[in-house]
């Protein structure tokens, strides 16, 4: 079992004949997700990698019946294409372009009120549900179909935990990079009731990082709401405030932020928390009981 | 990215805020003539530093003749002003700004920012202006109003009654004001800031209101549209190590420690240096190669570090994903001959072609210990700082 998506999900790639697209759809094929086609703004009827560019993802969604899709445009061109999905109907839109304004995300976080699309991203490595489906940057084979779901705001964290779970057997149910940016898609929140209502879920990982208040949101909610083992990493408690550590959305700013304070309220809620990314993978286990 | 006051209130006049009059100037003589030009009988002469504090760091200076405010350009340009948002070495003054004297009656607050957790703009405002809005903030924050304006609808009238009235102006004031919210919030976004903020907005002896000082950060991610502003970077008030990063597309951050990093992604960077930390060393740096790094880009993120004379170890994290090991080692190998690195380089790899990528740093013939993972990294560059400590 998984949240989000799974083998049956028909995926389509935006930006498909780009060098992005081009270099992760392929990927995505070899992996073994259903990518059924794909959209540059006029190229329609070519074909890409054996299957059919569209001009526009209304006609994709039509032609294919594809319910996700990968973003790959660039930044200035990024919004725009996240409402076209959203307004043709895609269910799952995972963008992983990186340095998106701010604006620009204000603009289509606010038009994706009630329309009940799941934006997964900017700037994050996308979604994968090991065995079945990959959207997104991640290198799959770290990946094994299990029982963790890992949900993280960082890339490179994520394929620590990844690898981690891998290597001790635990594998993972589904893996949801939620980006970097201070204006995002789905939260911790989101992420962690899906896993939560997911029977394929037996515990969860979440990595956070310094910037924001998700962490401290997502502390309460799994105090209050969620029965399953919690294992959490917050990266920046040696972060200088202020400072824009790589990410847009990972700067403390007015005090706030701080991973110290993160790590208080995950405590407090009762979550098993680890100073080093590298117990992640065992904590899990001491927590799952093997 | 960060303009200076004589910057932002430039944007002010374009967006009809009223300003004070004045002039900017890089020598003392062209300050002494922007004086005479603006007549009258006092001056302030403020050094353009993109740090707040600069009145109590001697930035913000009175002078009662042209003669004067040519002294005190003189003594403020060329000098580096410290203040409490600085390090120690402080920020260098390249340029005066000289404003004429106003009366002061009133000193009011307001900005606007991005609310990030309620995904809008919001506009605060408080009548305890001209003091740092944290502290305010912090110790008595119901003197704080705070609006939120709707990505749909826009700036509306009433936001801006809501907090002038709750400032305690009156009603002519108000109309002003609201112009003034109207102007910002056009400013806000059209030019892409992350952050405007008058503190103090100021009600004058005859009772109008002007910004008497002006901040504005604008989001870097927006300013291949706008290329005008984009050209007022001032490098002169970044670090010069994270100003060459940014050259080469690296994110990087100084730090105090001894042990240079070098990492890929935000998250695993930060996770490095919190790991070092946590056996008993201390980070120099974070650096992020990002996801497309090259031999080229990894030649440089070296030489960056090693830049900083206080770097006793170097501990590169990369984890493979669409980095591939072999060319990380490649980069490796070729800057640490090219550079010529004299520290302990301790290298922990994990990911695509991590076994091709780990016998080419084995095969090299250079000094490179190779880690496990990231805790047994962290521990052999905090024990390779600790012996060099010694010798």
């Amino acid at each position: 079992m998984s949240i989000l998506i799974d083998k049956d999900t028909k995926v389509i790639c935006q930006g498909f004949t780009g060098r992005q697209g081009t270099f992760h759809s392929e990927q995505a094929i070899a992996y073994g997700t259903q990518l059924v086609g794909g959209v540059t703004p006029g190229r329609g009827g070519e074909q890409h990698l054996d299957r059919p560019v569209f001009d526009t993802v209304h006609e994709a969604v039509r032609e294919t019946g594809a319910a996700a899709t990968m973003i790959y445009v660039p930044a200035p061109y990024a919004a725009d294409a996240v409402l076209e999905a959203a307004d043709a109907g895609i269910g799952i839109i995972v963008c992983i372009t990186e340095h998106i304004p701010v604006q620009d995300m204000i603009k289509v976080k606010a038009a994706l009120v009630g329309t009940g699309v799941h934006l997964i991203g900017p700037n994050c490595p996308g979604v994968i549900t090991p065995g079945e489906c990959k959207i997104g940057i991640m290198p799959g084979m770290i990946h094994q179909p299990g029982g963790v779901g890992i949900v993280s705001r960082s890339g490179t964290l994520t394929y620590e935990a990844v690898y981690q779970t891998t290597q001790n057997g635990l594998g993972q149910s589904t893996c949801v990079g939620i980006g970097g940016d201070p204006v995002h898609g789905m939260n911790f929140i989101d992420c962690i009731e899906l896993f939560e209502d997911d029977p394929g879920t037996r515990g969860i990982i979440m990595v956070g990082e310094i910037g924001g208040g998700e962490e401290e949101d997502a502390a309460e909610y799994i105090r209050s709401r969620v029965s399953k083992p919690v294992v959490a990493y917050i990266a920046g408690v040696t972060a200088p405030a202020g400072k824009r550590m790589g990410h847009a959305g990972a700067i403390i700013t007015g005090g706030k932020g701080t991973a110290e304070g993160k790590y208080a309220a995950l405590e407090a809620a009762g979550v098993a928390t680890v100073r080093s990314p590298t117990e992640l993978g065992v904590r899990m286990q001491e927590l799952l009981g093997g | 990215m960060n303009l200076h006051e004589y910057q932002s209130k430039q944007l002010f006049a374009d967006y009809g805020i009223p300003i004070p009059q004045g002039a900017v100037a890089d020598t003392p003589a062209a300050a002494q003539a922007a004086a005479e030009r603006l007549g009258g009988e006092r001056w302030v002469v403020k050094a353009q530093v993109h740090a707040g504090g600069r009145g109590k760091a001697g930035g913000v200076k009175l002078g009662d003749s042209p003669a004067a405010v040519a002294s005190l350009a003189e003594q403020m340009l060329g000098s580096r002003i410290v203040t409490h948002q600085t390090d120690a070495q402080g920020l260098p003054v390249g340029e005066v700004l000289v404003e004429a004297g106003l009366s002061i009656e009133r000193e009011l607050y307001v900005s606007l920012l991005t609310d990030r957790a309620e995904e809008c703009l919001v506009m605060m405002g408080s009548a305890a202006g001209g003091m740092d809005i944290e502290e305010v903030a912090a110790s008595t924050p119901e003197r704080i109003v705070t609006v939120p304006v709707s990505p749909a609808a826009g700036f509306q009238p009433y936001q801006a009654r809501r907090l002038g009235f709750g400032m305690g102006l009156n009603k002519q004031q108000v109309g002003e004001f609201v112009e003034i919210m109207r102007g910002l919030y056009q400013l806000y976004t059209e030019c892409d800031a992350s952050l405007v903020e008058i503190n103090p907005l100021i009600v004058t002896g005859e009772g109008r209101l002007l910004a008497l000082d002006a901040k504005i950060n604008l989001d870097d991610n927006a300013l291949f549209r706008q290329p005008r502003i984009a050209e007022w970077r001032d490098p002169t008030q970044e670090d010069a190590r994270e100003h060459e990063a940014s050259e080469h597309d690296l994110n990087y951050v100084s730090l105090e420690g001894e042990i240079g990093c070098m990492v890929n992604g935000a998250g695993l960077a930060m996770a490095t240096m919190d790991v070092i930390q946590l056996r008993g060393g201390r980070p120099a740096n974070f650096l992020d190669v990002g996801g497309g790094a090259t031999a080229e880009r990894v030649t440089a993120a070296f030489k960056l570090i090693l830049a900083d004379d206080q770097v006793r170890a170097i501990l590169v994290n990369i984890f493979g994903g669409i980095v591939r090991c072999d060319l990380i080692a490649e980069g490796i190998i070729a800057a640490v001959r090219e550079v010529d690195v004299k520290v302990p380089v301790i290298v922990r790899l994990e990911g695509t072609n991590v076994a091709q990528g780990r016998q080419m740093l084995a095969d090299s013939g250079l000094a490179i210990t190779p880690a496990d993972d990231l805790d047994d990294a962290a521990r052999k560059a905090v024990a390779a700082t600790a012996q060099g400590g010694a010798a």
